[in-house]
Protein backbone atom coordinates (compact mmCIF):
# COMPACT_ATOMS: atom_id res chain seq x y z
CA UNK A 1 0.00 0.00 0.00
CA UNK A 2 1.56 3.09 -0.95
CA UNK A 3 1.04 6.61 0.90
CA UNK A 4 -1.72 8.01 -0.95
CA UNK A 5 -3.68 4.42 -0.71
CA UNK A 6 -3.41 4.74 3.34
CA UNK A 7 -3.81 8.18 3.37
CA UNK A 8 -7.63 7.36 1.78
CA UNK A 9 -7.88 4.57 4.19
CA UNK A 10 -7.30 6.91 7.30
CA UNK A 11 -9.95 9.19 5.52
CA UNK A 12 -12.83 6.54 5.15
CA UNK A 13 -11.71 5.38 8.65
CA UNK A 14 -12.20 8.96 10.18
CA UNK A 15 -15.55 9.78 7.84
CA UNK A 16 -17.10 6.28 8.93
CA UNK A 17 -16.53 6.68 12.37
CA UNK A 18 -17.98 10.58 12.26
CA UNK A 19 -20.79 9.54 10.31
CA UNK A 20 -21.67 6.97 13.00
CA UNK A 21 -21.11 8.96 16.04
CA UNK A 22 -21.77 12.54 14.25
CA UNK A 23 -19.55 14.26 16.79
CA UNK A 24 -18.10 16.90 15.08
CA UNK A 25 -20.39 17.20 12.01
CA UNK A 26 -23.82 18.08 14.10
CA UNK A 27 -22.16 20.69 16.43
CA UNK A 28 -20.28 22.46 12.97
CA UNK A 29 -23.76 22.22 11.34
CA UNK A 30 -25.50 23.58 14.55
CA UNK A 31 -23.01 26.13 15.43
CA UNK A 32 -22.87 27.41 11.71
CA UNK A 33 -26.86 27.63 11.78
CA UNK A 34 -27.45 29.08 14.80
CA UNK A 35 -24.35 32.10 14.29
CA UNK A 36 -26.22 32.65 11.25
CA UNK A 37 -29.75 32.83 12.10
CA UNK A 38 -28.73 35.30 15.20
CA UNK A 39 -26.28 37.56 13.16
CA UNK A 40 -29.54 38.22 10.59
CA UNK A 41 -31.16 39.51 14.09
CA UNK A 42 -28.38 40.96 15.12
CA UNK A 43 -28.19 43.59 12.55
CA UNK A 44 -30.71 45.82 10.23
CA UNK A 45 -28.25 46.41 7.20
CA UNK A 46 -29.70 47.80 3.90
CA UNK A 47 -28.95 46.24 0.80
CA UNK A 48 -25.26 47.27 0.08
CA UNK A 49 -24.07 47.20 3.47
CA UNK A 50 -25.47 43.24 3.67
CA UNK A 51 -23.56 42.66 0.29
CA UNK A 52 -20.66 44.78 1.82
CA UNK A 53 -20.01 42.24 4.57
CA UNK A 54 -21.46 38.57 3.26
CA UNK A 55 -18.53 37.40 1.89
CA UNK A 56 -16.93 38.01 5.68
CA UNK A 57 -20.06 37.01 7.00
CA UNK A 58 -20.13 33.92 5.46
CA UNK A 59 -16.12 33.12 6.00
CA UNK A 60 -16.01 33.93 9.85
CA UNK A 61 -18.74 31.00 10.19
CA UNK A 62 -16.87 28.79 7.95
CA UNK A 63 -13.59 29.15 9.72
CA UNK A 64 -15.59 28.74 13.18
CA UNK A 65 -17.39 25.50 12.11
CA UNK A 66 -13.78 24.55 10.59
CA UNK A 67 -11.88 24.62 13.71
CA UNK A 68 -14.87 22.73 15.31
CA UNK A 69 -14.00 19.31 12.83
CA UNK A 70 -10.55 19.98 12.79
CA UNK A 71 -10.26 19.78 16.63
CA UNK A 72 -11.34 16.61 16.59
CA UNK A 73 -9.05 14.94 14.02
CA UNK A 74 -6.18 13.96 16.10
CA UNK A 75 -8.04 13.85 19.01
CA UNK A 76 -9.75 11.11 17.55
CA UNK A 77 -6.70 8.72 18.01
CA UNK A 78 -6.44 9.46 21.36
CA UNK A 79 -8.65 6.74 23.24
CA UNK A 80 -7.10 3.47 22.95
CA UNK A 81 -3.86 5.10 21.78
CA UNK A 82 -4.52 4.44 18.30
CA UNK A 83 -1.90 7.19 17.59
CA UNK A 84 0.44 4.67 18.53
CA UNK A 85 -0.56 2.10 15.98
CA UNK A 86 -0.84 4.43 13.18
CA UNK A 87 2.58 5.69 14.17
CA UNK A 88 4.01 2.01 13.89
CA UNK A 89 2.34 0.99 10.87
CA UNK A 90 4.40 1.32 8.13
CA UNK A 91 2.32 3.66 6.89
CA UNK A 92 4.01 7.24 6.57
CA UNK A 93 3.01 10.12 9.18
CA UNK A 94 2.29 12.23 5.97
CA UNK A 95 0.10 9.60 4.37
CA UNK A 96 -1.83 9.97 8.34
CA UNK A 97 -1.84 14.07 8.15
CA UNK A 98 -3.34 14.10 4.34
CA UNK A 99 -6.27 11.55 5.29
CA UNK A 100 -7.47 13.03 8.58
CA UNK A 101 -6.87 16.58 5.93
CA UNK A 102 -9.23 14.94 3.53
CA UNK A 103 -11.99 13.88 5.96
CA UNK A 104 -12.28 17.17 7.84
CA UNK A 105 -12.48 18.53 4.20
CA UNK A 106 -15.56 16.45 3.34
CA UNK A 107 -17.17 17.17 6.93
CA UNK A 108 -16.32 21.09 5.93
CA UNK A 109 -17.63 20.91 2.85
CA UNK A 110 -21.25 19.03 3.88
CA UNK A 111 -21.42 21.81 6.53
CA UNK A 112 -21.09 24.09 4.45
CA UNK A 113 -23.68 22.50 1.47
CA UNK A 114 -26.17 22.79 4.69
CA UNK A 115 -25.51 26.41 5.48
CA UNK A 116 -24.94 28.19 2.16
CA UNK A 117 -28.41 28.19 1.59
CA UNK A 118 -29.40 29.05 4.80
CA UNK A 119 -27.33 31.70 4.68
CA UNK A 120 -29.35 33.07 1.29
CA UNK A 121 -32.45 32.86 2.95
CA UNK A 122 -31.92 34.38 5.79
CA UNK A 123 -29.61 38.02 4.44
CA UNK A 124 -31.36 37.42 0.75
CA UNK A 125 -27.85 37.15 -1.06
CA UNK A 126 -28.40 35.87 -4.56
CA UNK A 127 -25.24 33.07 -4.09
CA UNK A 128 -26.37 31.19 -7.01
CA UNK A 129 -25.19 33.64 -9.14
CA UNK A 130 -20.87 32.86 -10.69
CA UNK A 131 -21.94 29.39 -8.93
CA UNK A 132 -19.03 27.45 -10.00
CA UNK A 133 -16.72 30.30 -9.10
CA UNK A 134 -18.04 30.61 -5.82
CA UNK A 135 -17.59 26.58 -5.69
CA UNK A 136 -14.19 27.36 -6.37
CA UNK A 137 -13.52 30.00 -3.83
CA UNK A 138 -15.12 27.75 -1.22
CA UNK A 139 -13.31 24.43 -2.30
CA UNK A 140 -9.70 26.08 -2.07
CA UNK A 141 -10.72 27.95 0.87
CA UNK A 142 -11.86 25.27 2.87
CA UNK A 143 -8.76 22.95 2.23
CA UNK A 144 -6.53 25.58 3.57
CA UNK A 145 -8.04 25.50 6.77
CA UNK A 146 -8.39 22.21 6.93
CA UNK A 147 -5.06 21.76 5.85
CA UNK A 148 -3.71 23.88 8.34
CA UNK A 149 -6.18 23.09 11.17
CA UNK A 150 -5.38 19.60 11.01
CA UNK A 151 -2.02 20.17 11.10
CA UNK A 152 -2.41 22.12 14.68
CA UNK A 153 -4.71 19.38 15.77
CA UNK A 154 -2.03 17.20 15.48
CA UNK A 155 0.49 19.72 17.12
CA UNK A 156 -1.97 20.26 20.05
CA UNK A 157 -3.38 16.17 20.55
CA UNK A 158 -1.43 16.09 23.44
CA UNK A 159 -2.52 19.41 24.83
CA UNK A 160 -4.65 19.39 27.87
CA UNK A 161 -6.62 22.60 26.88
CA UNK A 162 -6.32 21.65 23.14
CA UNK A 163 -10.05 23.11 22.18
CA UNK A 164 -8.89 26.29 23.29
CA UNK A 165 -5.47 26.08 21.97
CA UNK A 166 -6.41 25.05 18.63
CA UNK A 167 -8.18 28.70 17.93
CA UNK A 168 -5.32 30.49 19.01
CA UNK A 169 -2.96 29.08 17.21
CA UNK A 170 -5.35 28.78 14.23
CA UNK A 171 -6.67 31.84 13.28
CA UNK A 172 -3.39 34.19 13.43
CA UNK A 173 -1.97 31.77 10.35
CA UNK A 174 -5.51 31.76 8.16
CA UNK A 175 -5.81 35.67 7.96
CA UNK A 176 -4.31 36.01 4.60
CA UNK A 177 -6.31 32.81 3.76
CA UNK A 178 -9.62 34.47 5.07
CA UNK A 179 -8.70 37.60 3.45
CA UNK A 180 -8.62 36.15 0.07
CA UNK A 181 -11.72 34.36 0.35
CA UNK A 182 -13.70 36.81 2.31
CA UNK A 183 -13.02 39.22 -0.42
CA UNK A 184 -13.72 36.96 -3.10
CA UNK A 185 -16.98 36.19 -2.03
CA UNK A 186 -18.30 39.65 -1.07
CA UNK A 187 -17.35 40.52 -5.10
CA UNK A 188 -19.13 37.00 -6.39
CA UNK A 189 -22.30 37.89 -4.79
CA UNK A 190 -22.26 41.24 -5.49
CA UNK A 191 -22.39 40.18 -9.51
CA UNK A 192 -18.32 40.26 -10.28
CA UNK A 193 -16.07 37.25 -11.75
CA UNK A 194 -13.07 35.71 -10.97
CA UNK A 195 -11.34 38.07 -13.72
CA UNK A 196 -9.38 40.95 -13.05
CA UNK A 197 -8.87 42.47 -9.67
CA UNK A 198 -10.82 38.94 -8.19
CA UNK A 199 -7.91 37.11 -9.77
CA UNK A 200 -5.32 37.60 -7.48
CA UNK A 201 -7.41 36.76 -4.11
CA UNK A 202 -7.71 33.82 -6.34
CA UNK A 203 -3.74 33.29 -6.69
CA UNK A 204 -3.30 33.55 -3.22
CA UNK A 205 -5.57 30.92 -1.94
CA UNK A 206 -3.79 28.43 -4.44
CA UNK A 207 -0.72 29.37 -3.50
CA UNK A 208 -1.40 29.12 0.38
CA UNK A 209 -2.95 26.10 0.16
CA UNK A 210 0.24 25.01 -1.91
CA UNK A 211 2.57 26.60 0.47
CA UNK A 212 0.97 25.03 3.69
CA UNK A 213 0.23 21.66 2.31
CA UNK A 214 3.92 21.30 1.39
CA UNK A 215 4.78 22.64 4.84
CA UNK A 216 2.11 20.04 6.97
CA UNK A 217 2.98 17.06 4.38
CA UNK A 218 7.09 17.54 5.11
CA UNK A 219 6.27 18.63 8.81
CA UNK A 220 4.14 16.37 10.15
CA UNK A 221 6.58 13.53 11.05
CA UNK A 222 8.86 16.09 13.31
CA UNK A 223 5.07 16.87 14.79
CA UNK A 224 4.26 13.59 15.47
CA UNK A 225 7.05 11.46 16.75
CA UNK A 226 8.72 13.49 19.19
CA UNK B 1 27.93 -12.19 10.54
CA UNK B 2 24.30 -12.82 11.03
CA UNK B 3 22.37 -9.52 10.78
CA UNK B 4 20.65 -8.42 14.17
CA UNK B 5 17.00 -8.25 14.28
CA UNK B 6 16.86 -5.40 16.27
CA UNK B 7 20.26 -3.10 17.41
CA UNK B 8 20.03 -0.15 19.91
CA UNK B 9 23.28 1.48 19.88
CA UNK B 10 23.95 4.01 22.26
CA UNK B 11 20.59 5.75 22.42
CA UNK B 12 19.66 8.72 24.96
CA UNK B 13 16.01 10.20 25.53
CA UNK B 14 15.54 13.58 27.22
CA UNK B 15 12.64 14.55 28.32
CA UNK B 16 12.98 17.88 29.43
CA UNK B 17 16.78 17.94 32.05
CA UNK B 18 15.37 14.59 32.54
CA UNK B 19 17.76 11.57 31.16
CA UNK B 20 14.94 8.53 30.85
CA UNK B 21 17.52 6.55 28.98
CA UNK B 22 21.13 7.11 29.00
CA UNK B 23 23.23 5.29 26.37
CA UNK B 24 21.28 2.30 26.31
CA UNK B 25 22.30 -0.62 23.76
CA UNK B 26 21.03 -3.72 22.83
CA UNK B 27 21.44 -6.40 20.29
CA UNK B 28 19.05 -8.68 19.67
CA UNK B 29 19.27 -12.17 17.55
CA UNK B 30 16.51 -13.11 15.17
CA UNK B 31 14.37 -15.59 16.96
CA UNK B 32 15.03 -14.83 20.18
CA UNK B 33 13.06 -14.09 22.68
CA UNK B 34 13.87 -11.17 25.35
CA UNK B 35 12.36 -10.04 28.58
CA UNK B 36 12.95 -6.49 28.89
CA UNK B 37 12.70 -6.24 32.75
CA UNK B 38 13.30 -2.98 35.11
CA UNK B 39 11.37 -1.38 38.07
CA UNK B 40 8.68 1.30 37.09
CA UNK B 41 10.50 4.08 35.94
CA UNK B 42 13.70 2.71 34.82
CA UNK B 43 12.66 3.66 31.13
CA UNK B 44 11.37 0.40 30.07
CA UNK B 45 8.12 1.88 27.76
CA UNK B 46 10.18 4.91 26.43
CA UNK B 47 13.09 2.22 25.12
CA UNK B 48 10.09 0.03 23.54
CA UNK B 49 8.76 3.09 22.28
CA UNK B 50 11.61 4.21 20.45
CA UNK B 51 11.95 1.05 19.15
CA UNK B 52 8.98 1.28 17.65
CA UNK B 53 9.78 4.28 15.73
CA UNK B 54 6.93 5.81 18.29
CA UNK B 55 9.39 8.24 19.77
CA UNK B 56 12.97 9.29 18.71
CA UNK B 57 15.83 9.04 20.66
CA UNK B 58 17.99 12.49 21.31
CA UNK B 59 20.92 10.66 20.75
CA UNK B 60 21.79 6.66 19.63
CA UNK B 61 20.77 4.64 16.25
CA UNK B 62 18.32 2.30 16.49
CA UNK B 63 17.58 -0.53 13.36
CA UNK B 64 15.38 -3.53 12.45
CA UNK B 65 17.37 -6.02 10.55
CA UNK B 66 20.32 -3.27 9.57
CA UNK B 67 17.19 -0.61 8.67
CA UNK B 68 16.56 2.65 10.07
CA UNK B 69 13.71 2.08 12.65
CA UNK B 70 12.25 4.69 10.85
CA UNK B 71 11.73 3.51 7.36
CA UNK B 72 8.71 1.96 6.13
CA UNK B 73 10.62 -1.56 5.54
CA UNK B 74 11.82 -1.37 9.40
CA UNK B 75 8.45 -0.79 10.70
CA UNK B 76 6.49 -3.56 8.06
CA UNK B 77 8.54 -5.69 9.92
CA UNK B 78 7.11 -5.23 13.59
CA UNK B 79 3.98 -5.30 15.66
CA UNK B 80 3.42 -3.64 18.25
CA UNK B 81 1.23 -3.97 21.31
CA UNK B 82 1.55 -1.16 23.96
CA UNK B 83 -0.61 -0.46 27.02
CA UNK B 84 -3.79 1.14 25.01
CA UNK B 85 -5.42 -1.61 22.99
CA UNK B 86 -4.94 0.57 19.97
CA UNK B 87 -8.54 -0.43 17.88
CA UNK B 88 -11.36 1.58 17.82
CA UNK B 89 -14.19 1.69 19.68
CA UNK B 90 -17.00 2.94 16.71
CA UNK B 91 -15.74 0.26 14.20
CA UNK B 92 -16.69 -3.27 13.99
CA UNK B 93 -13.86 -6.22 15.80
CA UNK B 94 -13.11 -6.88 11.38
CA UNK B 95 -12.99 -3.06 10.27
CA UNK B 96 -10.57 -2.34 12.50
CA UNK B 97 -8.55 -5.62 11.51
CA UNK B 98 -9.51 -4.82 7.81
CA UNK B 99 -7.80 -0.92 8.33
CA UNK B 100 -4.50 -1.90 10.01
CA UNK B 101 -3.85 -4.94 7.87
CA UNK B 102 -4.25 -2.42 4.89
CA UNK B 103 -1.81 0.15 6.63
CA UNK B 104 0.33 -3.20 6.90
CA UNK B 105 0.10 -3.76 3.80
CA UNK B 106 -1.14 -7.28 4.02
CA UNK B 107 -1.93 -8.53 0.73
CA UNK B 108 -6.05 -9.64 1.22
CA UNK B 109 -6.29 -7.86 4.39
CA UNK B 110 -10.40 -9.23 4.70
CA UNK B 111 -9.37 -12.77 4.79
CA UNK B 112 -6.41 -12.04 7.51
CA UNK B 113 -8.91 -10.22 9.68
CA UNK B 114 -10.85 -13.31 9.62
CA UNK B 115 -8.47 -15.62 10.12
CA UNK B 116 -6.94 -13.43 13.02
CA UNK B 117 -10.63 -13.34 14.98
CA UNK B 118 -10.38 -16.75 14.18
CA UNK B 119 -7.10 -17.52 16.44
CA UNK B 120 -7.98 -15.13 18.85
CA UNK B 121 -12.19 -16.45 18.95
CA UNK B 122 -13.70 -13.56 17.88
CA UNK B 123 -15.28 -14.97 14.43
CA UNK B 124 -18.52 -14.89 15.52
CA UNK B 125 -18.49 -11.11 17.04
CA UNK B 126 -16.57 -9.86 14.24
CA UNK B 127 -19.59 -7.40 12.89
CA UNK B 128 -19.85 -6.00 16.50
CA UNK B 129 -18.79 -3.06 17.39
CA UNK B 130 -15.70 -2.79 19.75
CA UNK B 131 -17.14 -0.51 22.12
CA UNK B 132 -19.54 -3.29 22.93
CA UNK B 133 -16.80 -5.85 23.55
CA UNK B 134 -16.15 -6.85 26.87
CA UNK B 135 -12.71 -5.63 28.31
CA UNK B 136 -11.25 -9.44 27.79
CA UNK B 137 -12.28 -9.42 24.50
CA UNK B 138 -11.18 -5.91 23.56
CA UNK B 139 -7.70 -7.08 24.68
CA UNK B 140 -8.48 -10.09 22.57
CA UNK B 141 -9.08 -7.61 19.39
CA UNK B 142 -5.90 -5.96 20.25
CA UNK B 143 -3.72 -8.93 20.29
CA UNK B 144 -5.04 -9.88 16.82
CA UNK B 145 -4.69 -6.45 15.80
CA UNK B 146 -0.88 -6.85 16.68
CA UNK B 147 -0.23 -10.23 15.22
CA UNK B 148 -2.50 -9.46 11.99
CA UNK B 149 0.73 -9.13 9.60
CA UNK B 150 2.09 -11.50 10.73
CA UNK B 151 5.41 -9.75 12.05
CA UNK B 152 8.54 -10.79 11.97
CA UNK B 153 9.70 -8.71 15.05
CA UNK B 154 7.08 -8.16 18.04
CA UNK B 155 7.74 -5.38 20.67
CA UNK B 156 5.08 -5.82 23.78
CA UNK B 157 5.02 -3.75 26.50
CA UNK B 158 3.41 -5.08 29.74
CA UNK B 159 1.78 -7.77 27.39
CA UNK B 160 0.19 -9.51 29.83
CA UNK B 161 -1.13 -6.87 32.25
CA UNK B 162 -4.69 -7.27 32.81
CA UNK B 163 -5.74 -8.95 30.50
CA UNK B 164 -7.91 -11.99 31.39
CA UNK B 165 -7.19 -15.84 31.98
CA UNK B 166 -8.40 -16.40 28.11
CA UNK B 167 -6.52 -13.52 26.69
CA UNK B 168 -3.49 -14.52 28.68
CA UNK B 169 -3.55 -17.91 27.03
CA UNK B 170 -4.20 -16.77 23.50
CA UNK B 171 -1.54 -14.39 23.77
CA UNK B 172 1.16 -17.09 25.06
CA UNK B 173 -0.06 -19.53 22.33
CA UNK B 174 0.13 -16.74 19.96
CA UNK B 175 3.62 -15.86 21.17
CA UNK B 176 5.11 -19.34 20.99
CA UNK B 177 3.71 -19.73 17.63
CA UNK B 178 5.62 -16.94 16.28
CA UNK B 179 8.79 -17.82 18.03
CA UNK B 180 8.12 -21.35 16.43
CA UNK B 181 7.66 -19.30 13.00
CA UNK B 182 11.43 -17.42 13.52
CA UNK B 183 9.63 -14.05 15.03
CA UNK B 184 11.79 -12.52 17.38
CA UNK B 185 9.99 -10.87 20.72
CA UNK B 186 11.20 -8.09 22.78
CA UNK B 187 8.45 -7.39 25.47
CA UNK B 188 8.67 -5.59 29.06
CA UNK B 189 7.00 -6.61 31.78
CA UNK B 190 6.83 -6.93 35.45
CA UNK B 191 4.70 -10.18 35.58
CA UNK B 192 8.53 -12.41 35.54
CA UNK B 193 7.08 -15.83 35.55
CA UNK B 194 4.61 -15.41 32.30
CA UNK B 195 7.64 -13.90 30.76
CA UNK B 196 10.27 -16.68 31.53
CA UNK B 197 8.12 -18.65 30.22
CA UNK B 198 8.76 -17.78 26.91
CA UNK B 199 12.03 -15.98 27.27
CA UNK B 200 14.82 -17.06 26.21
CA UNK B 201 16.97 -13.65 26.89
CA UNK B 202 16.61 -11.24 29.42
CA UNK B 203 17.99 -7.92 29.35
CA UNK B 204 17.91 -5.64 32.47
CA UNK B 205 17.10 -1.68 31.95
CA UNK B 206 18.62 0.39 35.35
CA UNK B 207 17.77 4.32 35.15
CA UNK B 208 18.43 4.54 32.26
CA UNK B 209 21.18 2.21 31.42
CA UNK B 210 21.06 -1.54 30.26
CA UNK B 211 23.36 -3.24 33.13
CA UNK B 212 22.88 -6.46 32.11
CA UNK B 213 21.90 -8.77 28.72
CA UNK B 214 22.33 -12.49 28.65
CA UNK B 215 21.00 -15.85 28.24
CA UNK B 216 17.83 -16.62 30.90
CA UNK B 217 19.23 -18.68 33.59
CA UNK B 218 17.50 -21.30 35.09
CA UNK B 219 17.18 -19.34 38.33
CA UNK B 220 14.77 -17.43 37.02
CA UNK B 221 12.00 -19.54 36.62
CA UNK B 222 11.20 -20.11 40.51
CA UNK B 223 12.90 -16.92 41.57
CA UNK B 224 11.57 -13.96 39.98
CA UNK B 225 14.11 -11.61 42.15
CA UNK B 226 17.53 -13.49 41.21
CA UNK B 227 18.60 -11.04 38.59
CA UNK B 228 17.57 -7.89 40.93
CA UNK B 229 20.00 -9.28 43.33
CA UNK B 230 22.63 -11.16 40.83
CA UNK B 231 22.97 -8.09 38.22
CA UNK B 232 20.93 -4.92 39.44
CA UNK B 233 22.43 -1.69 41.53
CA UNK B 234 22.18 -3.48 44.62
CA UNK B 235 24.21 -6.67 43.39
Amino acid sequence: MNGLQAAWAIARKDLRTELRTKESINAAASFALVILVLFSFAFDLGREELYAISGGLLWLVYSFAGALIVNRGFAREVPNDCLDVLLASPAPAWALFLGKAVSAFFLLVIVEAISLPVFGLFYNIRWTQNLGSLVLVILLATWGITVVGTAFSAVTVNVRLRELMLPVLLYPVLIPLLIGAMGTTTALFGGETLAGENASPLRLLIGFDAIYTALAVYLIEFVLIV
Amino acid sequence: MRMLAVEADRVWKYFGDYPALRGANLAVEPGACLALLGRNGAGKTTFLRILANLSRPTKGDVRIFGDASRGAEARRKVGYLGHGIGVYDDLSAIENLILFGELAGVAEPRRAAVEALERVGLERVKDGMAREFSRGMRQRLAVARAFLHRPEILLLDEPFTSLDDKAIAVLQSLLQDALAGGATIVMSTHQIREAMELATHVALLERGLIVHTGLRAPEMLNDPGWLYRTYGAQA
